[in-house]
C-alpha cells in the first residue's frame, strides 16, 4: 500500500513485518518500541501499587503475608524506577524527538541505540525473573545487611538493574555525540531547543553515574557469593558505605528523571502560550547546573545514618542550592505566559498539574533538605508523599503531557481533548487523594515500609488507598482513547499546535530520516514572529 | 509492659501535623516546618494565580496574537530577583536547622546513659545498673538521655516522633541520640529502618516519669514478677518480651511457629532432624534458637541468652504447657 514518495509514505509504513522492526535503525522505531516496553512496565509497577496500597486499606492481614507485601512494595519501586522512570522520557520521546528538533537523520550511533533497547529488555527479563523465583524484599534501594542476608532472589533483581544501567549508558552516550556532532548548518548551541538542552544534562549524568551504581552492585552481588566482606558488618564490612554508593548514583538519578520532564515543560509552555520562552539561556544553563550540583547532594539520604555531622551539613547547604535553578525554570515558565495567546489543550492541561504538583515536591523537598527537620520526617510516609510529588506528579506528568504533545508527530493521529480532559481530571484529583494525605500521616510519625500500622492510622491509610482507584481510573480513560486514536482517530496536520521547533516542520508521521532535505537554521528555536504557520 | 497504660495518641494529640510536643528539640523543628509551610503556601498561592489570571487574560482568541516584543521574553533584573532573594531564603533555612542539627548531635555531659539493642524485631534496653527492659523504656522528665545504640543483625531506626529524635542503629557500631523529655506520659517508639518480615511490629513504648517515681520503678526491677504464679509470668512476658511479633497462641503460622499445641509434639527440622519438644527443646529454642530451626521456617529468632532470667525461663515453658 506504501509507495515510496515521500508525502504518503513515512517511517510507519516505509517497511513492514516483524524483521523490519526487530533490525530497525531508525531512532524513530526504536523510540516507539521504547515507548511500548516503558507503558508496559508502568501497568505492571502500577498493579503492584494497587495491590500494596489494597493491602493498606486496613491493619494487620487483608490479602498477603507481611512477606508478600514486602515482596510487592519491592517490585512496585524497582519496577518503577530502573523499568519505567529513569528510560520513561529519555528513552522514548528522547529518542523520537532528539534527532528531530536537532534537525539529525538519526542518532550518532544507530545500532548502538538498537543495542540499548535490546540491552533493556535483558535487564527487564532478570526483573521478571526475579518476581517468579522468590522476588527480593529489600526494598528498590538493597540496603546491606539485609540485602546480603536475606533468602529471597536479590541476585537476579539487582543484576537487571545492572544490566539496565548499561541501556542507559548507551542512550546517554548516544546523546551527547549526537548532539555534539550532528547539528546541522546554522544549529549552535544557543539554538538548541530547551528539551534537546535537558536531555544533554541527563546524558552527561547517565554516562557519569550510572556506572557507580554497577560497581556497587557487583560488589553486593560478590558478597552474596562469595562472602567479600565490604558491606556486611558480620564479613567486617561497612553497611553505611553501601548507602554512600548506592546514592552517589540513585540521587543524580532522581535528575535523569526530572532534568527530561522540565526540558518537555519548556517545549509544551512555549508552544502553547505561542511565544518565545521567557529567560531561554537561563534555563537551558540551569539545567546543566542542576545536572552539576546534583552529584554533590547524594549525603541528604543520610542524614540519620550515621555518616559525619559535618558531611551532613555540607550536603545540606549543597541541597539548598539544587533547589534554585529549578525554582527558577518554575518562574520563567509561568512568565512566558505572560502577553501570551494562552491555548488550553491537553499538554497544556498536564503543564498546569505539574506546575501544582511540582511546587508541592519541590517546597516539600526544601523542608526534607533542613537538617533537624529531616531527622523527624526520614522514612515515614512525608518522604515517600514526598518523592511521589517530584516523580509522578513532576516526571511522570510531564512524561505524559510530552506524549500528548509528540502524538501527533509520532504516530500521525488526533486523540480526543474531551476525553484527555476527563483523564486529567482523575488523574489530577486521584493523585492529590491517594500522596496529599501521605505527608499527613508521614509528620505524624507514620514510619514508611510497615505491612501493619497502628489503628489511629486507619482513616487517612484508606482515604489514601481510595485515591489510587480514582487514579487507575484515569489511566484506564488514557490507555483507551489513546488506542482508540490510533484505530479511529482522525490524520494529524504536520504542525497541529503550530509550534516552531525543527521536528514539526516534517510531516506527521515522519519520513525515515526526517528531513527532506537537511534543514539550515538561521533563527533562535522559539521564534513566534515571523509569517510561518 | 503493663497493657492498663496506652501509648500517647500520635493523630489525636498536638496539631493537624505534629504529634504533641515531649521534648526540648520539638517546638523549634516544627517552628522551622511551619515557616516553610506557611511560605510554600504563599509562593505556591502566587504561582497559580499568577498562572490562571494569564490564562483568564492572555486566551487564545482569532484575532489576537501574543506580544512578541523582545523584551518580554528576556529581563535580566526580574531573573535576578527570582534568583537571588529565594536564595537568601534557603540560606536562612540552612542555618537555623543547622544549629538545631548540632544540638540534636551533642549531647549534654551529665546525660544519663541508656544502652539500647535494636534485634530483629524487638527493642532490649540496659541502664547502668543492670536493670534491662525488652519493648519499654523507662525514663525520668526534665533530665538528658543518652541512648548508645546499637544493632545485633540488620540495620534499625529508633524513633520516637513525640521527640522528634530519629537514629539508625547499625550493626558492629555504636550510635548515639540524646533527649530531654519535658512531659510525663506515655510515647511510642518505631523501627524506622526496613528490617524484614517483622519490621513493623518492632515497636516499643517509652515512659516519661517523675523523677521519683522513676527511681523506684528502677529499684523495683529485678525482682519483678516474683509474686506471680509461673505461668501467669509466662504469659506477660509473651507480650512484654515481643514474643508475640512472631509466635502466635492461636494455631496461625507468623514468622516463627506456634505455641499453641507445642508442648509435647514433635518437631521436624530442616537439617532433616526432629524431637520431641520438652522443656530442654524449649529453653534451647529461646537461648540458641539456631540451632534447631523448624523446618518450613528460615533461622531470623535472635538469641534470648542473658536477655531472661532462669525464673521468666520457667514462666514461659509453663505458659507454653497451658496452650493445649
Amino acid at each position: 500500500m506504501s509507495e515510496s514518495t515521500p508525502a504518503t509514505s513515512n517511517y510507519l509504513t516505509v517497511s513492514t513485518g516483524w524483521r523490519s522492526w526487530l533490525l530497525t535503525l531508525d531512532h524513530k522505531r526504536i523510540g516507539i518500541m521504547y515507548l511500548v516496553f516503558i507503558v508496559l512496565s508502568f501497568g505492571l509497577g502500577g498493579f503492584f501499587a494497587l495491590a500494596l496500597r489494597l493491602e493498606l486499606l486496613n491493619p494487620g492481614k487483608l490479602l498477603f503475608t507481611a512477606k508478600q507485601y514486602n515482596q510487592i512494595f519491592t517490585l512496585h519501586g524497582a519496577i518503577m524506577t530502573f523499568l519505567f522512570i529513569i528510560p520513561s522520557i529519555p528513552a522514548s520521546l528522547g529518542n523520537f524527538i532528539l534527532p528531530m528538533q536537532l534537525g539529525a537523520k538519526d542518532v550518532a550511533f544507530p545500532r548502538l541505540n538498537l543495542a540499548s533497547l535490546y540491552v533493556y529488555v535483558l535487564g527487564a527479563c532478570f526483573c521478571v525473573y526475579s518476581m517468579i523465583a522468590g522476588a527480593a524484599d529489600t526494598g528498590w534501594t538493597f540496603y546491606t545487611p539485609y540485602s546480603s542476608t536475606t533468602s529471597t532472589s536479590v541476585i537476579s533483581m539487582t543484576l537487571g538493574a545492572f544490566i539496565l544501567g548499561f541501556s542507559s549508558i548507551f542512550t546517554g552516550l548516544n546523546f551527547i555525540v549526537t548532539i555534539h556532532k550532528l547539528r546541522p548548518p546554522g544549529m549552535t548551541w544557543f539554538r538548541m531547543p530547551l528539551f534537546t538542552w535537558s536531555l544533554y544534562a541527563t546524558a552527561i549524568i547517565q554516562v557519569l553515574a550510572t556506572p557507580v551504581l554497577g560497581i556497587t552492585i557487583l560488589l553486593l552481588v560478590l558478597e552474596r557469593l562469595v562472602g567479600i566482606g565490604i558491606f556486611d558488618p558480620a564479613l567486617g564490612g561497612d553497611p553505611v558505605l553501601f548507602q554512600h554508593f548506592f546514592w552517589f548514583y540513585s540521587h543524580p538519578a532522581v535528575y535523569i528523571m526530572i532534568l527530561p520532564a522540565m526540558g518537555i515543560m519548556s517545549e509544551v509552555v512555549t508552544a502553547f502560550s505561542g511565544r518565545k520562552i521567557f529567560g531561554y539561556r537561563l534555563i537551558a544553563l540551569s539545567s546543566l547546573a542542576i545536572a552539576i550540583i546534583s552529584f554533590l547532594v547524594w549525603g541528604h539520604h543520610l542524614f540519620v545514618s550515621g555518616q559525619s555531622d559535618y558531611a551532613a551539613v555540607i550536603f545540606s547547604f549543597l541541597t539548598y542550592l539544587v533547589s534554585i535553578p529549578s525554582a527558577v525554570k518554575v518562574f520563567n515558565w509561568v512568565a512566558t505566559m505572560y502577553r501570551g495567546s494562552i491555548d488550553l489543550r491537553a499538554p497544556f492541561l498536564y503543564f498546569l498539574a505539574f506546575l501544582f504538583m511540582f511546587c508541592v515536591g519541590g517546597f516539600t523537598g526544601v523542608m526534607l533538605a533542613s537538617l533537624s527537620l529531616d531527622v523527624h520526617l526520614h522514612d515515614t510516609y512525608f518522604v515517600v508523599a514526598h518523592f511521589h510529588y517530584v516523580m509522578v506528579g513532576g516526571t511522570t506528568i510531564a512524561f505524559i503531557s510530552g506524549l500528548h504533545y509528540w502524538w501527533p508527530k509520532m504516530i500521525g493521529k488526533m486523540y480526543s481533548e474531551f476525553w484527555a480532559f476527563v483523564a486529567w481530571a482523575f488523574i489530577m484529583v486521584g493523585f492529590n487523594m491517594t500522596f496529599f494525605t501521605q505527608f499527613l500521616l508521614g509528620s505524624k510519625g507514620m514510619p514508611r515500609r510497615y505491612y501493619n500500622y497502628l489503628d489511629q492510622f486507619q482513616p487517612l491509610h484508606a482515604f489514601s488507598t481510595s485515591g489510587t482507584w480514582v487514579l487507575a481510573i484515569g489511566f484506564l480513560i488514557m490507555a483507551f482513547y489513546l488506542i482508540d486514536s490510533i484505530l479511529n482517530g482522525p490524520p494529524a496536520p504536520d504542525n497541529p499546535w503550530g509550534a516552531r521547533t525543527l521536528e514539526w516542520q516534517s510531516q506527521s508521521p515522519p519520513i525515515t530520516e526526517n528531513f527532506v532535505d537537511t534543514p539550515v537554521i538561521a533563527s533562535e528555536p522559539y521564534d513566534y514572529t515571523g509569517a510561518r504557520s | 509492659m503493663d497493657k492498663t497504660i496506652v501509648n500517647e495518641s500520635l493523630m489525636g494529640s498536638g496539631n493537624a501535623w505534629f504529634p504533641s510536643q515531649a521534648s526540648t528539640f520539638a517546638a523549634s523543628i516544627d517552628g522551622i516546618f511551619f515557616f516553610i509551610y506557611y511560605g510554600s503556601i504563599i509562593l505556591t498561592v502566587g504561582i497559580l494565580a499568577a498562572a490562571a489570571y494569564f490564562i483568564w487574560k492572555f486566551r487564545k482568541k482569532v484575532h489576537q496574537q501574543a506580544d512578541h516584543n523582545p523584551a518580554l521574553t528576556h529581563n535580566t533584573w526580574l531573573e535576578l530577583a527570582w534568583t537571588i532573594p529565594p536564595l537568601l531564603l534557603v540560606m536562612g533555612i540552612f542555618v537555623v536547622s543547622f544549629k538545631d542539627y548540632i544540638a540534636l548531635s551533642i549531647a549534654p555531659q551529665n546525660a544519663t546513659q541508656i544502652k539500647v539493642v535494636g534485634k530483629k524485631w524487638f527493642w532490649a534496653f540496659e541502664y547502668a545498673n543492670g536493670v534491662k527492659t525488652l519493648g519499654e523504656l523507662v525514663v525520668p522528665v526534665n533530665t538528658p538521655i543518652q541512648l548508645l545504640m546499637s544493632s545485633d543483625d540488620v540495620l534499625h531506626s529508633f524513633y520516637i516522633p513525640n521527640f522528634r529524635v530519629k537514629r539508625d542503629v547499625i550493626p558492629n557500631r555504636y550510635t548515639k541520640l540524646w533527649f530531654h523529655p519535658t512531659k510525663t506520659g506515655q510515647f511510642q517508639i518505631f523501627c524506622t529502618e526496613y528490617c524484614g518480615d517483622g519490621h513493623s511490629d518492632m515497636l516499643a513504648s517509652i515512659r516519661v516519669l517523675p523523677m521519683a517515681d522513676y527511681q523506684k520503678w528502677l529499684a523495683s526491677q529485678g525482682s519483678g514478677g516474683d509474686d506471680l504464679p509461673l505461668d501467669e509470668l509466662g504469659q506477660k512476658l509473651y507480650t512484654s518480651k515481643a514474643c508475640a511479633t512472631c509466635h502466635s497462641i492461636d494455631g496461625s503460622a507468623k514468622v516463627g511457629p506456634t505455641w499453641k499445641g507445642l508442648f509435647g509434639s514433635k518437631r521436624s527440622f530442616v537439617d532433616g532432624g526432629s524431637a520431641v519438644a520438652d522443656e530442654n527443646y524449649i529453653r534451647e529454642s529461646i537461648t540458641v534458637p539456631a540451632k534447631h530451626v523448624v523446618a518450613g521456617y528460615g533461622p531470623v529468632m535472635p538469641s534470648y541468652q542473658g536477655l531472661l532470667s532462669d525464673r521468666e525461663l520457667d514462666g514461659l515453658i509453663e505458659y507454653i504447657k497451658t496452650l493445649k
